[in-house]
């Protein structure tokens, strides 16, 4: 096996440093413009701009669209699906957050 | 080589039709998917589902695996039998018939055991060639890194096998090492972005960006969850009962912290900014919260009895546990 070596590579958080063009986001998740203009129109993915031009996603897109296309491909579910499962786990997320709250108060007397 | 039997991994006995078979599969990738499931095992089991679905859901794969014979256990050491497959003819191995409206060509791993019976599937491969000049794809890959790192940012080095195309044309595993900046304050499941680590490209366009998602270790103190931080305290119980200020653990080193009098086991005290810290400036940080646990002192030495006893005495009274009304 071969062998190289890069270093001192300096990255930036995807998530809390860069948005991302419509052309990025397909590169980076290995699909077509048709399918992240499907994501838009589903409510997935919610960018700024105008047109798929102008389209600008924030960081946390990659990640959204990444389980976008895995839970589409893995469960063989459509694309309205994908978008209810999306928004339920995002529910799931918001109400764990919030009993994590409540039960880190400190116990009534 | 372990033998792994996929009618118990689908949960259907070996007579299942193909219809239960393509049942119980959706019904536990459903349950197991990693971006649905919050169990650790999630995408292991995901993907052994998977690979029983692959075998199970195939006729001809399922009859050659049958004629095994079901004497197998699972995790048994295992080596095909010679001839094991002779009179079967298996198709290429892709999954969705290429059909997959939603692209993504990531297929899944599959284990050895897999492999020494149906062959490699075909993976990626580099995908269709392409004329002219292309820039090259955008890779993926999970590091894993220690809770310390997001607190101080650190240098780590990464190694990736990746296919490579020979000058023959044969594809060969490559190793690559990349010394890669950690930053402050990353957060588990987001991305690093490297411009240019990704495949090169072709006729001298630019390389791909190579995507590294960030998963930390599990830390035998501190657990995570989004960016805040849990740590165990231990208490004696007269620091829970008195009050006390005692050192409590943080990733940065340990902080004194005031035990209010009264307090009991699992109650949570709050050290506000104290969890993963922020990766822009402005950021917010995590907190942190200290779980107090209360270890009792051991009660093998004569005056330790007494201690107990004497404490029986004067909470004669007290219930630990009051039957609760209703």
């Amino acid at each position: 096996m071969n062998d190289t070596t890069s270093s001192g590579l300096r990255g930036s958080i995807v998530e809390e440093e860069l948005t991302l063009t419509t052309i990025e986001l397909c590169r980076a998740c290995n699909a077509s413009e048709s399918h992240i203009e499907l994501w838009v129109a589903e409510g997935v993915l919610q960018p700024s701009g105008a047109s798929p031009d102008e389209w600008r996603f924030s960081g946390r897109s990659l990640a959204r669209m990444r389980a976008a296309t895995r839970l589409a491909r893995d469960l063989e579910i459509n694309s309205s699906g994908v978008a209810l499962a999306l928004e339920l786990l995002d529910e799931i997320e918001k109400l764990e957050a919030r009993l994590r709250q409540v039960s880190a108060r400190p116990p009534r007397p | 080589m372990q033998y792994k039997d996929y009618y118990e991994i689908l949960g259907v006995p070996r007579t299942a039709t193909q219809d239960d078979i393509k049942k119980a599969f959706r019904k536990l990738a459903r349950k197991y998917h990693p971006d649905v499931s919050k169990l650790a095992d999630a995408e292991v089991r995901f993907k052994d589902l998977n690979e029983a679905n692959e075998v199970l859901k195939d006729p001809e794969k399922r009859a050659a695996y049958d004629q095994m014979g079901s004497n197998w256990k699972a995790g048994q050491e295992f080596q095909p039998p010679p001839n094991w497959d002779a009179g079967f003819e298996f198709r290429g191995g892709d999954r969705s018939g290429g059909g997959n409206p939603f692209g993504g060509s990531e297929g899944f791993d599959t284990s050895d055991f897999f492999e020494s019976l149906f062959g490699k599937r075909g993976r990626g491969g580099g995908g269709p060639r392409r004329s002219a000049s292309m820039q090259g794809e955008d890779h993926h890959a999970k590091v894993l890194i220690d809770l310390e790192d997001a607190f101080h940012g650190a240098e780590r080095s990464i190694s990736l096998r990746v296919p490579k195309e020979g000058a023959d044309g044969r594809v060969a595993l490559e190793e690559r090492r990349l010394d890669v900046h950690i930053p402050r304050g990353i957060r588990a499941g987001q991305h690093l972005r490297l411009a240019g680590q990704g495949a090169p490209g072709s006729g001298g366009a630019q390389a791909g960006d190579l995507y590294l998602e960030i998963e930390f270790k599990p830390h035998p103190r501190f657990r995570l969850d989004g960016n805040d931080v849990y740590v165990d305290l231990a208490l004696a119980p007269w620091e829970a009962a008195l009050g006390a200020t005692v050192d409590a653990p943080t990733p940065e080193g340990a902080v004194q912290l005031t035990i209010p009098k009264g307090s009991a086991a699992g109650r949570k005290l709050r050290l506000k900014g104290r969890g993963l810290p922020a990766a822009k400036a402005g950021g917010a940080a995590g907190d942190l919260y200290a779980v107090l646990t209360i270890t009792l002192p051991p009660a093998d030495a004569e005056k330790a009895l007494e201690a107990y006893k004497s404490m029986a005495s004067v909470f004669a009274d007290f219930d630990p546990r009051p039957s609760r009304g209703g």
